[in-house]
């Protein structure tokens, strides 16, 4: 069981407030990611979870227990951290049993575990080596194995995957999943990549400097961002604004345009700009377009096919039931 | 950017630094060369550098006269005893410097080693006084004590900048692994500093072996170490040049040895860890 309440958690810096009270509940099996710009106070959150920093004030309970004042070590929760943390001096056998050793696991119930994470994590041809010799995607899954044998009421991942190249983020990705699929154990997952959010979460939090600005499941994010900071951070590439008379129009401040919402067009429109950048992904296309009149430059998705070129002109028109509109607090109005 | 070095400039800087090697190894080839002379040889003038007829003749006095096995392993006893004992404190002081600092961590390691600015015989007469009342003088115990105290400033800050090499994520998992501040300092710190602490053994073992001061004003038979040894050469009966030569060429043969074959560990000591 790991079902994870936060309230009133604050967390200062000497006088700096890095987390004002902030209430959250995580329940148990849930698939949650905490996901903002660097400095947000995301890694700062899971820590206070974790228990390697100390709360400023609120409670922390973990299955309705305070853990609040509980060292970390006792709070039964195992983490994956970003540089992987491995003990270089021990081989990945002794680092994966070390969890173990610590909760004094029989041996012969130690051996059963780590045969199984190795089994599930590919590692059984290098149980024997030392950490410095495996690569970045190895590493990653011996520390996920170490957290795994445990079975920790819940695990915490800080950003475990930014030391990984492109290729192999997308597949330790689909393990992680995968992993909780598998597990269906409690998972925070620390990330500053919306695309991680979105793909793996259950439940995504967004935050920006302590605050959390929103919570809901990744699709409610995309859908109903709840101000312009979530609209403009969840979706790639980023949310178009426009502000003025064009917003003016459909009664906000600003309005909101995800550039797979807008229609291409080269002959007619409702805008009209010129292309500066056009990208060529094969599936699709992304144009950047400037001299709207309306914001610097807009981003529209068109289909592979679309052909315009660097200066062509190019029409758009924007689905209107997929426009959001936010007031001048930056608030959503629906 | 890598400076191109031209072979007489190698040369030039090869040359330079083996007059540097030699004027500093100098005082001890002469003393081992003075150690095999006759004490006439040793004092002649103009001074023999290599032709003199070679004799052993003050070695076996000196084994004679002395019982060289003992003094060596007072030696042996104080050295390895203060240096473990220091080891032993200095490690969780350390630690907690390293990995917990606050606000006066710096200020406590600075006023640390000043405390090793202070001349020795400053304080000679107070811890003089000490050994009387607790019976430490002239005993093994009392300059293990001395010395690691002596000694301990050094350790701390030589482990404090390995610690501090060490990336704290990997202490944070042991805490989340479950280990315990006992546990995670045995387990986990301490292996990973091993490198570390070898040349801090190295390096204070050296200098426990060499000190003169504490080890000659605190002792009188028992517990006299080798610098005695090599003292009790010069007083008594005038200057016996080469006997005294001999003596501590014996007293220096086995901390020599031990620095030549663990040299990579010594300078690796001596430049603090900044050097990697």
């Amino acid at each position: 069981m790991g079902r994870i309440t936060l309230d009133k958690v604050s967390k200062s810096f000497g006088d700096v407030e890095v987390i004002p009270p902030l209430d959250l509940t995580i329940e148990d099996g849930e698939f949650t990611v905490f996901v903002g710009p660097s400095g947000c106070g995301k890694s700062t959150l899971l820590r206070l979870i974790a228990g390697l920093e100390d709360s400023s004030g609120g409670h922390i309970r973990i299955d309705g227990n305070d853990a609040t004042h509980v060292p970390p070590a006792k709070r039964g929760l195992a983490m994956v951290f970003q540089s992987y943390a491995l003990y270089p001096h021990m081989s990945v056998r002794k680092n994966i049993a070390f969890p173990m050793k610590m909760a004094n696991v029989p041996e012969d119930e130690q051996n059963r575990r780590i045969e199984a994470a190795a089994i599930a994590l590919n590692l059984s041809d290098y149980l024997d080596r030392r950490p410095g010799q495996l690569s970045g995607g190895q590493r990653q899954r011996v520390a996920i194995g170490r957290a795994i044998v445990r079975e920790p009421a819940a695990f915490l991942f800080d950003e475990p995957l930014s030391n990984l190249d492109a290729a192999l983020r997308v597949g330790m990705r689909l393990e992680i999943s995968e992993l909780h699929e598998r597990l269906q154990t409690t998972m925070i997952y620390v990330t500053h990549d919306q695309v991680e959010a979105m793909t793996m979460a259950d439940k995504i939090v967004v935050l920006q400097a302590g605050v959390i600005e929103q919570v809901g499941s990744p699709l409610e994010l995309y859908r109903a961002p709840r101000n312009k900071f979530v609209a403009g951070f969840i979706g790639s590439p980023k949310m178009n604004f426009i502000e003025g008379d064009e917003a003016a129009k459909f009664n906000a401040h600003t309005i909101g345009i995800r550039p797979e919402h807008i229609d291409v067009s080269d002959t007619e429109g409702q805008w009209k700009g010129t292309v500066g950048v056009a990208e060529h992904l094969g599936s699709d296309t992304f144009f950047h377009v400037h001299g709207t009149g309306m914001a610097e430059t807009m981003t529209v998705r068109a289909p592979g096919e679309v052909n315009l070129r660097h200066g062509d002109v190019i029409h758009m028109t924007p689905r209107k039931d997929q426009i959001h509109k936010f007031d001048a607090q930056c608030l959503r109005i629906e | 950017m890598a400076r191109s070095v031209t072979t007489q400039r190698k040369i030039i800087n090869t040359a330079a630094a083996w007059t540097v090697g030699m004027l500093i190894f100098f005082p001890i080839l002469w003393t081992v060369l003075t150690s095999f002379k006759t004490e006439a040889t040793a004092i002649a003038d103009p001074p023999v550098f290599l032709a003199f007829d070679w004799t052993l003749e003050n070695y076996s006095t000196v084994m004679e006269r002395s019982d060289y096995m003992r003094f060596l392993w007072n030696s042996v006893i104080i050295a390895g005893g203060s240096t473990l004992l220091g080891i032993i404190i200095a490690v969780p002081a350390a630690w907690s410097m390293a990995f917990v600092p606050s606000k006066r961590t710096k200020d406590i390691l600075l006023w640390m080693l000043s405390t090793k600015m202070l001349p020795a015989v400053g304080v000679l007469y107070p811890i003089y006084l000490i050994f009387i009342k607790m019976g430490l003088l002239d005993t093994r115990t009392g300059l293990v004590i001395v010395l690691m105290l002596m000694n301990l400033p050094i350790i701390v800050w030589m482990l404090y900048t390995y610690f501090k090499e060490i990336p704290g994520e990997i202490l944070e998992a042991a805490r989340m692994d479950g280990a315990s501040l006992k546990e995670e300092i045995l387990y986990v710190l301490t292996p990973m500093a091993i490198p570390g602490i070898a040349s801090t053994l190295l390096l204070n073992f050296i200098l426990a072996w060499n000190e003169a001061f504490w080890t000659l004003n605190l002792t009188a038979a028992k517990a006299a170490p080798l610098t005695a040894f090599i003292a009790s050469y010069s007083s008594p009966e005038g200057l016996f040049y080469a006997k005294l030569s001999a003596a501590s060429t014996m007293a220096i043969a086995p901390i020599l040895i031990l620095g030549w074959f663990s040299q990579k560990q010594l300078v690796s000591g001596l430049t603090f860890g900044a050097v990697k």
